[in-house]
């Protein structure tokens, strides 16, 4: 940095160099992992009959292989890539945001109740032996109307810290909806119910369809605008709110579109995928520590490795000899890292 | 500019925490509230900076009702220096400054060429754009005052809000700071502080208010105000005030009770 500083650079220029080389890396990690998950699976298919089959679909000519191969790859393989793709950029997107509103670096995306929402309203679905669609339906109404009481009971509490009142509600809020999940696990039907919902909660992409990718993509596009829009004002979000405040910004108002743009997302990809831990505390983490706090970069990166991780342990999960419900992998492998980054950091701070 | 008049501000009507606060604050000068611990100078800032309603009485910027203003307006005229201890994440220095800019960016965009450059005039001016790559996170409390200075320059305010802009900075950066607001208020811009040392109003303030328990007990020329009975009174300690020889320079410290024997030095 010195060198750089000595040779003249404006500030702002400085570390672009070191940048540009950072997203490189980052887009080819994107690309290699996209291409290892469409190519690993149960059902043996070359690199060329997948690549041929999604060319040929986008464009609506005949691809000319088997089609068993054509219905694993279109309706089953790139469904699931997809969906990780998607779940896990919403779920690090969405994480990223609620480290910055809520100033703290443990934070994660059901801090404000959005998981325990979606979960209740998941596992009720089951209880109530739903079709699948509307179990989907209730888990995205459940996190977000969980997300909105917490958000109601903290505009009624008009503490002089508006995000500390906030968190202690989410927490208040998260803990009754979980006894309320214990109560239908108990009464649930132990033979066909109960295992459907500790599947479910513990997250899963094995049954996604295309529908699923399809249902879910405007919700994720409606949460992702307000991110993008508002990229610069969310690193004043991070300030202390009278700072922020101080300086201009409309904070009610910001904090508002950002925590619904973030539960939007967030309830989305608990939808279709449940309940999958870890991404949302630990991907904003990595994405911070490579490209800096600043949101402009902090969102991309986090979008991109959060996809990036989640379809990595889909393929992971469904290469074992029986299918591991994904939020086990998450967890086992996210905070053994976690640990040793805050090891790592503790030294020179959160970074 | 920024004018109170007959002022009552706290959290609730029912117990104000100061009332009857009656100063206005014009271009290029320094008003410096002393006041002891809790005697409300804090939420009084607060108010003026327009973040808590005011309770009762007049608060008007450039003849306008404070409260009728909205945040981008206001912080385009008044700009806040708050105590330099809360970073979360490490920004550079560099983009903190350029948060300075925020009321004159649109909510949806960001940072342009000419607010970046402006950013870094003001990391110039203030002798600090060695510092521009650093993590505000990493750098020194000195370091950070002058960071906060510069973002709220960045503001291109005509009043700066200074809270204890010395606080917890050793004896050189409160000097440097001091300068550096005898220096602003030379380019014509109005500073209000406040200070836990009655000195450092001698040598930068045109304006002295002491606040005890929620109102200002007297307003006025530093020379006039700030007497050894008044300080006196105001902390509850004996107070000695005297002039250097050398420069004619006010200074103000406690009378001490002394221990053991005193050695001749």
């Amino acid at each position: 940095m010195n060198e750089n500083q000595a040779a003249g650079a404006g500030p702002a220029d400085a570390t672009q160099g070191r940048r540009w080389v950072g997203w490189v890396a980052v887009w080819i990690l994107f690309a290699a992992v996209a291409a290892i998950a469409l190519v690993t699976g149960k059902y043996a298919i070359s690199p060329q009959d997948i690549a041929r089959v999604i060319l040929a679909r986008l464009t609506g000519t005949a691809s000319g292989v088997p089609a068993t191969v054509e219905t694993v790859v279109w309706n089953v393989r790139l469904p699931r890539v997809l969906c990780g793709l998607v779940a896990g950029a919403a779920l690090s997107a969405a994480g990223a945001v609620y480290q910055g509103l809520f100033r703290n670096p443990l934070v994660s995306p059901d801090i404000l109740g959005v998981s325990a929402g979606a979960s209740l309203g998941a596992v009720l679905g089951i209880f109530l032996s739903l079709p699948v669609i509307a179990i989907q339906g209730l888990s995205f109404a459940g996190g977000l109307a969980a997300v909105a009481l917490v958000y109601a009971i903290g505009a009624l509490a008009r503490g002089r810290d508006p995000t500390l009142v906030l968190v202690l509600a989410g927490i208040a809020v998260g803990a009754l909806l979980g006894s309320c999940i214990s109560l239908l696990k108990v009464l649930a039907d132990p033979y066909n119910q109960l295992p459907a919902i500790t599947f479910w909660l513990l997250g899963s992409l094995a049954s996604v369809s295309r529908g699923d990718f399809l249902s879910v993509l405007p919700a994720m596009v409606l949460g992702l605008v307000p991110m993008v829009l508002l990229r610069w004002r969310m690193n004043l979000m991070t300030l202390e709110d009278e700072e922020a405040r101080a300086l201009g910004v409309e904070t009610a108002r910001t904090r508002l579109v950002l925590i619904a743009a973030s539960t939007l997302m967030t309830s989305a990809a608990v939808s279709i995928s449940g309940i999958i831990g870890w991404i949302g505390l630990l991907i904003p983490h990595i994405a911070r520590a490579l490209v800096g706090p600043d949101f402009s970069k902090l969102l991309p990166a986090s979008l991109i490795l959060g996809g990036c991780y989640l379809t990595l342990m889909d393929t992971l999960a469904r290469s074992a000899s029986v299918e591991i419900p994904l939020g086990i992998l998450t967890a086992a492998v996210g905070a053994p890292f976690f640990l040793w980054l805050l090891l790592m950091r503790s030294r020179r701070g959160w970074n | 500019m920024l004018k109170a008049t007959d002022l009552s501000f706290g959290y609730s009507k029912a117990r104000p925490i100061g009332h009857g606060v009656n100063f206005s604050v014009s271009a290029g000068e320094v008003f410096c509230l002393l006041g002891p611990n809790g005697c409300g100078k804090t939420t009084l800032f607060k108010t003026l900076l327009g973040l808590i309603p005011i309770l009762d009485g007049r608060l008007e910027l450039d003849g306008h009702p404070v409260a009728g203003i909205s945040r981008r307006s206001f912080a385009r005229r008044v700009a806040y220096v708050p105590q330099a201890n809360t970073a979360y994440f490490p920004f550079s220095v560099f983009d903190v400054v350029l948060m300075g800019r925020a009321s004159r960016i649109g909510a949806f965009e960001s940072p342009s060429r000419s607010d970046r450059e402006i950013a870094t005039a003001k990391l110039e001016e203030l002798g600090i754009l060695h510092l521009a790559n650093r993590a505000y996170t990493e750098i020194s409390g000195g370091e950070r005052q002058m960071t906060l200075i510069a973002r709220a320059l960045a503001q291109q305010p005509a009043l700066i809000v200074m809270d204890e802009p010395t606080a917890s900075l050793d004896f050189g950066n409160q000097a440097r700071v001091l300068n550096q607001i005898t220096a602003l208020a030379g380019t014509g811009l109005a500073v209000v502080l406040s200070t836990h040392e009655p000195g450092y109003a001698f040598s930068c303030a045109d304006t002295v208010a002491l606040m005890s328990k929620g109102t200002v007990l007297a307003t006025g020329a530093p020379d006039t105000v700030l007497t050894s009975a008044s300080l006196g009174s105001l902390y509850g300690v004996e107070v000695a005030i005297a002039r250097l020889d050398a420069t004619g320079q006010g200074i103000c410290v406690p009378v001490l009770a002394r221990r053991g024997p005193v050695k001749p030095i």
